[in-house]
């Protein structure tokens, strides 16, 4: 669902449909009732590949030391603006 | 539209909603406190578990969790869905015969709500590795239960009233704590639930307030309602923490965050000011403040007829599982058709394809 | 309440009653739609916790609240226009049903889900380009609320034509229901269109859209068009089928039992 215009997809929740044109609809009618949203996307779980909290430690882990990525690690001289 | 104008049931501290904000900011911190890697990811999955509950996070669908675990959630959300789902038969009972225009779009909208607060919660309990048609049939083959406050029949419109005002609000008390839940998408179907509930309750006291400040007949049906309800709805919380069978261990889980008896206490003080404000007055004569406890004395509800409801003898049970054994045994050659269609689309789709 | 005394800008007074109909004035022109929109959301909210599935009991409460939401506005507006103070739950709770306006599709009882979807198809179907050229026209105030209900007539067309393409082309019993339903509700729906020229949209400008939506749709689902024949009226004149009263009567009894009290 885009709650907004400007704003990225997030998953709000799930649904039971038999196809996806009733699924897109009763998606709109179950979780836009308090204009939550401008678009919906839906997709059936079964399409879905999840990553596994067994692989966490392979999957996530290495990018746990790959600190130079982010800003923070670079020290900036002081008085240098517009950096 | 639904009486954004009336505000005079908020608590003292903010309100429930803000409680309800201040559990999805929690909630919010710590995810991102997980980041830094507070809890260790050993290999051993249940010292695992044990340190994400420990550290209040969550714990989310594809994590190891132990098997009890998962069944104490499975059997509280189903419950709580089945719940949502029955309780639209006594509040919908009055939809038809709504007094004003406004007040019938208001009770449409809301008992639409519950039906959608059943289906989050179905997609919650879902995630657990049980289906929704498993769940359904256990609710109706009884074998699964729902509140046993909707077991009760709503006479008047003034019970419309009341179920927002104290059933409602009983809910809600006993849900503001399930926004903290370890389990994460429980805890999330319920900030959905309780933020879409608050308009719940007052619609429910406004509903009162307007009659208790109408005609003598109008008052009357009111205090009635008031009457009938009071009891019933401190039964909600559930047995007293004695007799309590699961709560030691719901607790050790951060599944259930305070005991019964805590919150029924909670909502008793919440009602009585509440109560002064209608001009209506709660049926028991031995409510009192306790300057000591800092808390009303009340009188307890009669736990023997809980007992009774529960077991299936209230004076709705059974009208309750036949209106929703009807509905769905009523609407199976619908499905069966929406399925059909969808099967022979899918083949002419591959036909196409191929 | 009070009645708004200010003008508002009206179609034009110098109608001829030649009309064999009584709905052509603003006034019972409004008051027939907002009628036909309450009878709809009632017999719709009757099938709250009853649907055949939870998804479509969320869905069928969001097409009630919308045709109440309809209903609302012209009956009020209605009132303003009759001027006499009647405001919208005057004219919905305090009117019998021989002053109800609405047409005869709207009032015929629910049946199964087949009857309920094919009376919302064929109601859809007018409503959509009743409430499109309404949004044309040139009174403001119709313009305003036809404006926002085309909208709303849209969405309930979709998913009325969605459920009839289903069950016409679903199972071999869906499909002999949804032929029953339509065969069943197709003889109402030639009421929709009697001609008003007089009125601020005259109905039977509607009929090539109506025809056009529904034979499309209804081939798509694999069934008949019925032929016309029977075309049973009455609705606008106030004469109704016997299942009108009985509605009135649940809808109104609470209301009726205190008179002038507030809600």
């Amino acid at each position: 669902m885009r709650a907004r215009r400007g704003l990225s997809h997030t998953h709000v929740g799930s649904l039971h449909a038999p196809d996806a044109e009733l699924a897109l609809r009763h998606a709109r009618d179950l979780y836009t009732r308090r204009q939550e949203g401008v678009s919906i996307w839906v997709v059936p779980s079964g399409a879905i590949t999840a990553s596994s909290p067994d692989e966490r430690d392979a999957f996530f882990d290495p990018a746990a030391d790959k600190v130079y990525r982010h800003p923070t690690f670079y020290e900036v001289p002081d008085g240098v603006a517009h950096l | 539209m639904y009486g954004n104008d009336f505000a005079a049931v908020d608590a003292p501290d903010g309100g429930l909603l803000g409680q309800v904000e201040a559990a999805e900011a929690a909630l919010r911190a710590a995810a991102a406190r997980g980041r830094g890697g507070a809890v260790a990811a050993g290999a051993d999955p249940e010292s695992y578990f044990a340190d994400v509950i420990n550290a209040d996070q969550k714990i989310e669908p594809r994590d190891w969790m132990p098997e009890a675990y998962r069944r104490t959630l499975i059997r509280q959300i189903a419950q709580h869905a089945h719940s949502e789902i029955v309780g639209m038969q006594p509040e919908g009972n009055w939809i038809s015969r709504a007094p004003s225009l406004k007040r019938k779009a208001i009770l449409l909208a809301k008992v639409q709500d519950e039906a959608g607060h059943g289906l989050y919660l179905y997609a919650a309990a879902e995630t657990l590795g049980v289906s929704r048609d498993e769940l359904v049939d256990l609710l109706l083959s009884g074998r699964q239960k729902y509140s046993s406050i909707f077991n009760y029949p709503t006479l008047t419109w003034a019970d419309v009233g009341v179920v927002g005002w104290l059933v409602d609000g009983a809910a809600i008390v006993n849900q503001v704590p399930l926004c903290r839940c370890s389990y994460g998408p429980y805890a999330r179907a319920m900030i959905r639930v309780c933020k879409e509930e608050s308009f719940h309750q007052r619609q429910g006291y406004e509903i009162l307030h307007t009659l208790a400040h109408g005609t003598p007949a109008q008052k009357a049906m009111a205090q009635d309602a008031v009457d009938r309800w009071w009891y019933p709805s401190l039964a909600m919380f559930g047995p007293p923490d004695g007799d309590s069978t699961h709560s030691a261990q719901s607790m050790a889980w951060k599944i259930k965050r305070f005991s019964n008896d805590e919150l029924r206490q909670r909502f008793v003080d919440m009602c009585v000011q509440q109560a002064e404000t209608l001009g209506l007055t709660l049926p028991d004569p031995g409510l009192r403040w306790n300057p000591e406890r800092q808390a009303y004395d009340f009188t307890q509800p009669d736990y023997d007829e809980l007992m009774r409801v529960i077991s299936g003898d209230g004076p709705c049970n059974r009208q309750r599982m036949a209106h929703r054994r009807r509905a769905h045994a009523e609407g199976a050659w619908v499905r069966e058709a929406a399925a059909a269609y969808a099967a022979k689309r899918a083949r002419h789709e591959e036909r196409v394809a191929a | 309440m009070s009645a708004r005394s200010e003008p508002v800008l009206r179609a034009p007074q110098s109608r001829t009653k030649t009309s064999p109909v009584s709905a052509s004035g603003p006034f019972e022109f409004t008051l027939a739609l907002g009628d036909d929109a309450l009878v709809a959301a009632q017999r719709l909210a009757e099938w709250t916790s009853r649907a055949p599935e939870m998804e479509e009991d969320v869905a069928l409460s969001n097409i009630a609240l919308d045709q109440l939401g309809a209903a609302r506005l012209l009956l009020t507006y209605a009132g303003e226009l009759e001027g006499a103070g009647r405001d919208e739950d005057a004219l919905a709770y305090l009117r019998d049903d021989r002053e109800f306006r609405n047409c005869l599709l709207v009032e015929l009882p629910n049946g199964d889900f087949a009857v309920t979807m094919a009376k919302l198809f064929f109601l859809a179907a007018y409503q959509l380009p009743l409430y499109t050229a309404l949004a044309g026209c040139g009174d403001e105030q119709l313009a305003a609320i036809g404006g926002k209900a085309r909208k709303e007539s849209a969405y309930h067309l979709d998913h009325a034509a969605l459920w009839v393409r289903r069950l016409g082309d679903g199972t071999g019993e869906s499909h002999r229901r949804m032929q029953a339903a339509v065969d069943g509700t197709w003889p109402y729906v030639h009421e929709l269109f009697a001609a008003d020229p007089a009125a601020p949209v005259d109905p039977a400008t509607l009929r090539a859209d109506f025809d056009a939506t529904v034979t499309t749709v209804l081939a798509e689902a694999t069934l008949t068009r019925p032929e016309s024949g029977w075309a049973p009226a009455g609705g606008r004149d106030g004469v109704h089928t016997e299942h009108l009263s009985y509605l009135l009567a649940e809808m109104q009894v609470l209301h009726r039992a205190h008179p002038g009290a507030r809600w």
